[in-house]
């Protein structure tokens, strides 16, 4: 065994202080695979050392949860026998350095997440930051990243349909790849981690190990370099098809009743998955690495620990039930090997030809994973700001419908397969996406969202609006929100600063799960996004999830007819700050951001929900970014139909304020009956008002102007295939 | 009518045709497994849209050689009607069942929006419910499409009948959107010699509901139905 040395120690990722506590807990000190296992165990990826302190914060209970935080992801009841199953992962470092294959894993990864837990998977989203459009990278990065998404999730036949993408030059160096799955499952029928019944089989299924993904791959140690012939890169390979077999062998395998706990190798591969469960069901485990299915030949026990090979799954079967689940695996042309079994000890043996490799005790080891209270500063608050300029709103609004935060993303979602499976019943595009269940009545909505400029400039305000806006958007289909999970995308928390971001998000955050009875039921936490020094914004992805009780009521996203009167829900004082509007038109990303008033979030949405349950409304849309005039400008074109705007006398001389300006808790929707859902609006207390009808092929200012739908599709439509062809010489 | 849909390792749109299947006949499909070599006696089979051992050689050609194909192949040669939509397609090029090849589509990228198609042949099973020359809106969604023959073979297919689809422009859209993929003289699908055999690109299994955006794919599997009661 190789001597272990300070630099050795280092390149593991271990401080000096994390060292120590090794040689507490063995006695000894440990050989190069037990480093291994120490240095995954307690990264930050699989530790939350630097989160978990701010994480236990949030609420994470209802009557709807049936399974929180710390599974392979959340469980929520959706009412008839029925559950759904998700969360939200991040994949940031690896497609920055390889797109195409860095997001295709990550979409592997939390699909296998999801169907681990028993779900069928029945939606993709995602939610991606990318560098400022001029930047060099950028248009290599969308290319690839969207390419892979597809690629991953087109062949295993997920349909992907839903997410968001934003530009900013704070992601030139980093870019983030956020995945969400939704799966359903009997709600009777949901597979847990937690290992249980020593002498119970520990068995292997999928793709065999390769050295793919080796954390200590970028080691530069001499010791580890001297046998291995050349650094692989550590950007794993996704292979679609394998994952697709191995949806179909465990959905099968788990309608028997030969499973007692299963996980996924995800990050940290084997070590993590056998420790969690080992850890999580109070066992001890013992693994015969030279029975791991492996790729290729001379691979080491430290290999195969740490290897981030795709497409593989770690069981504990019943006793007796091996040879029937190994048919399984058989008739879908799949590895299955039994290699191991669980015991009473308390520790992890490892052993490679009957020799003992590696010995750890368990317990200690998990529930001695560093916890950190890692100082932190609030972000200063940012000051008002002053717009007197009233120039051409249509101008602005055509320039803000053609830009890279507002231009229609369909040069994506048409590279994604988002109809697959027959039940996408409100296409990519709108506030959420919309997916049928089985019974023909009820649907699943599902939306990711955040608004990083505003987090940037108050956390706690950003962490509020993410929460709200996720909420609004389920909201808007006529969802009840349920629950959400969260991408929590940040820079060094060792500077005081961004851990002040952290720390800020979460309390946001918290604040409005808690108002809206809409609890976080599974995560994930991506620190270090920074390049020389430069954070990435604060990117606390919430990813919302709703059900729809009767699809009939389902309102449009768009205006598909004329006539229609067009009411405003929600107050509107005419935010500037940080909006996209001071940003794109006037150059100056500046101020503080539209506050967030819970209250009247959940008064105006529920009235809204009330509304589209009685089918009062024949479209609606909830307004965000580039405010008002956006959202009907993105309404009209959805549906077809143009429509005039009647701008009150008393936003006279706000008129950009008005139009333009991002305050919550609004909603614009098309009824037949103003007059009725006006005086309902009054007797619930929210400020409504008609402010215009649907009709024509123009988008009308009233005694201001008009810009045709033409002119106006042109633009939003051409921004980003133009983009991306300008790449192609 | 009893219908049969093969799944093969992959494979992924059978549940789309499952269902569409089973609303013009009243009658679940049987899926049967790639591995068998024999089929039941059916009136129809369907080979369904996916990923049929990932594409990873090229699209279809390793399903083309798989154990049931046999059985596919003798009961076409008895007349059993065949339909190959998206991956089943090129299974059936690969197979040699219909002539041609699907290549990789000229834009290079996945494709998966709704399309325009012209009814071209009214006369076939799968067809015959439709208006000649009526045009239907069904999506598609693939990565490989680009339909190709040499000159000479288009000719033929053109000349007796057998191009079932063309892909047209859709009302105000514009003539450079009408063909998704580049193929051929914008062929989408087409018949076999005795018009048993059709293959086509689009999936007209997603387009069978008001809420998956449109209902002109029933037109194929109501024609299919009456034609094989």
């Amino acid at each position: 065994m190789s001597e272990i040395t300070p630099e050795l120690v280092a390149e593991h990722g271990l401080t000096p202080q994390e060292y120590e506590k090794v040689l507490d807990i063995l006695g000894r000190a440990p050989n190069l695979v037990e480093l291994g296992i120490f240095s995954v165990m307690w990264s930050e990826h699989c530790s939350y050392k630097s989160s978990k302190k701010w994480l236990k914060t949030l609420p994470t209970e209802g009557p709807q949860v049936i399974q929180g935080p710390g599974e392979n992801a959340g469980v929520i009841a959706l009412g008839e026998g029925l559950a759904a199953i998700f969360k939200i992962e991040s994949h940031n470092h690896p497609s920055f350095i390889e797109p195409y294959q860095g997001a295709a894993t990550g979409v592997g990864g939390i699909l296998r997440d999801v169907f681990t837990m028993g779900a069928r998977p029945v939606m993709n989203l995602n939610a991606l930051r990318f560098g400022s459009p001029d930047h060099p990278k950028t248009r290599h990065l969308v290319s690839g990243v969207v390419a892979g998404i597809g690629g991953y999730g087109n062949c295993v036949g997920i349909p992907t349909v839903g997410g968001e993408v934003n530009f900013h030059p704070a992601y030139n160096g980093n870019i983030l790849v956020n995945a969400m799955t939704v799966g359903l499952a009997p709600a009777d029928r949901i597979f847990y981690s937690a290992a249980a019944g020593p002498g119970n089989p520990v068995v292997y299924v999928g793709s065999k190990t390769g050295r793919d993904g080796i954390h200590g791959a970028t080691m530069a140690s001499a010791e580890f370099d001297a046998n291995s012939e050349e650094k692989r890169p550590t950007v794993q390979v996704g292979d679609p098809f394998t994952e697709k077999l191995l949806i179909e062998a465990c959905l099968e395998l788990m309608e028997t009743d030969a499973i007692v706990a299963i996980q996924d190798m995800g990050a940290a591969g084997l070590t993590s998955s056998s420790f969690e469960m080992a850890s999580k069901g109070g066992v001890g485990v013992e693994l015969d690495l030279d029975r791991v299915p492996m790729r290729e030949e001379g691979m080491t026990p430290y290999e195969l620990m740490l290897s981030e090979s795709q497409e593989r799954m770690l069981m504990v079967l019943k006793p007796g039930r091996e040879d029937r689940a190994r048919r399984i695996f058989e008739k879908w042309d799949l590895d299955f090997a039994i290699i191991g079994r669980l015991t009473e000890s308390g520790r992890m043996v490892l052993r490679w030809h009957g020799e003992t490799v590696g010995d750890l005790p368990i317990d200690p080891l998990a529930l001695a994973s560093p916890e950190y209270d890692r100082p932190w500063e609030p972000t200063p608050a940012a000051e008002a700001v002053a717009v007197t300029s009233q120039g051409d709103p249509l101008e602005a609004l055509r320039t803000l419908i053609g830009s890279p935060d507002l231009a229609s993303r369909r040069w994506i979602w048409e590279q994604y397969d988002h109809l697959i499976g027959g039940d996408t019943i409100r296409r990519p595009g709108a506030d959420a996406a919309v997916v049928r269940l089985a019974d023909g009545k009820r649907a699943l909505a599902a939306t990711t969202d955040c608004t990083p400029r505003y987090c940037y400039a108050d956390p706690v305000e950003g962490g509020r609006q993410a929460v709200a806006e996720s909420w609004r958007n389920l909201t808007a289909v006529g969802a009840r929100p349920l629950a959400v999970t969260n991408n929590l995308n940040f820079g060094n928390p060792e500077r005081p600063r961004v851990m002040g971001q952290l720390v800020g998000c979460v309390q946001g955050m918290g604040e409005a799960c808690r108002a809206f009875d809409y609890p976080v039921v599974s995560g994930n936490v991506s620190l270090y996004n920074e390049t020389e020094g430069q954070a990435i914004l604060p990117t606390p992805v919430i990813g919302g999830v709703g059900l729809i009780d009767d699809i009939a009521h389902l309102p449009a996203a768009g205006l598909e007819q004329a006539g229609l009167a067009l009411v405003l829900i929600g107050e509107t004082e005419g935010h500037l700050g940080q909006s996209l509007y001071l940003r794109d038109i006037e150059g100056r990303e500046e101020g503080s951001p539209p506050p967030v008033n819970l209250e009247a979030e959940k008064r105006n949405g529920d009235f809204l929900r009330e509304q589209i349950k009685q089918g009062a409304l024949a479209a609606c849309h909830d307004l965000s970014d580039g405010g008002l005039i956006v959202a009907l400008a993105e309404m009209a074109l959805a549906g077809g139909c143009g429509a005039t705007l009647r701008v009150p006398d008393i936003a006279r001389d706000k008129m950009t304020q008005w139009l333009f300006g991002e305050d919550q808790a609004r909603y614009l929707v098309a009824t037949q009956d103003a007059e009725t859902l006006l005086a309902s609006a009054r007797a619930a207390g929210v400020p409504a008002a008609h402010i215009g009808e649907s009709g024509g092929d123009a988008l009308t200012l009233e005694a201001i102007g008009r810009i045709s739908l033409e002119d106006l599709r042109a633009t939003h439509e051409g921004w980003l295939p133009d983009y991306m062809s300008a790449g192609v010489a | 009518m009893r219908t049969a849909v093969i799944r093969f390792p992959g494979t992924n749109r059978e549940k789309d045709a499952v269902v569409a299947l089973e609303r013009a006949c009243g009658r679940k499909p049987e899926i049967i497994w790639h591995k068998e070599s024999g089929l039941p006696a059916v009136d129809l089979i369907l080979l369904p849209g996916g990923f049929a051992f990932g594409d990873y050689l090229r699209a279809g050609a390793m399903a083309a050689q798989s154990p049931i194909m046999q059985a596919v192949r003798q009961a076409a040669e008895r007349g059993v009607p065949v339909i190959g939509i998206c991956n089943g397609f090129q299974v059936l090029t690969e197979a040699g069942l219909l002539p041609g090849a699907l290549m990789r589509n000229a834009g290079l990228r996945f494709v998966c929006r709704d399309v325009h198609l012209r009814v071209e042949s009214d006369r076939s099973p799968f067809t015959e419910g439709y208006r000649l020359g009526q045009v239907v809106r069904v999506p598609v969604a693939h990565h490989d499409g680009n339909y190709f023959a040499d000159e000479a073979t288009l000719d033929r297919l053109e000349g007796e009948g057998r191009v079932a689809f063309r892909y047209v422009a859709g009302p105000g859209e514009p003539e450079s959107r009408a063909n998704p993929n580049g193929s051929r003289r914008d062929i989408a699908g087409i018949l076999s010699e005795n018009r048993r055999i059709l293959g086509m690109m689009p999936h007209p299994e997603d387009a069978t509901d008001p809420l998956q955006g449109g209902t002109d794919g029933c037109g194929l599997f109501d024609s299919m139905a009456r034609a094989l009661a």
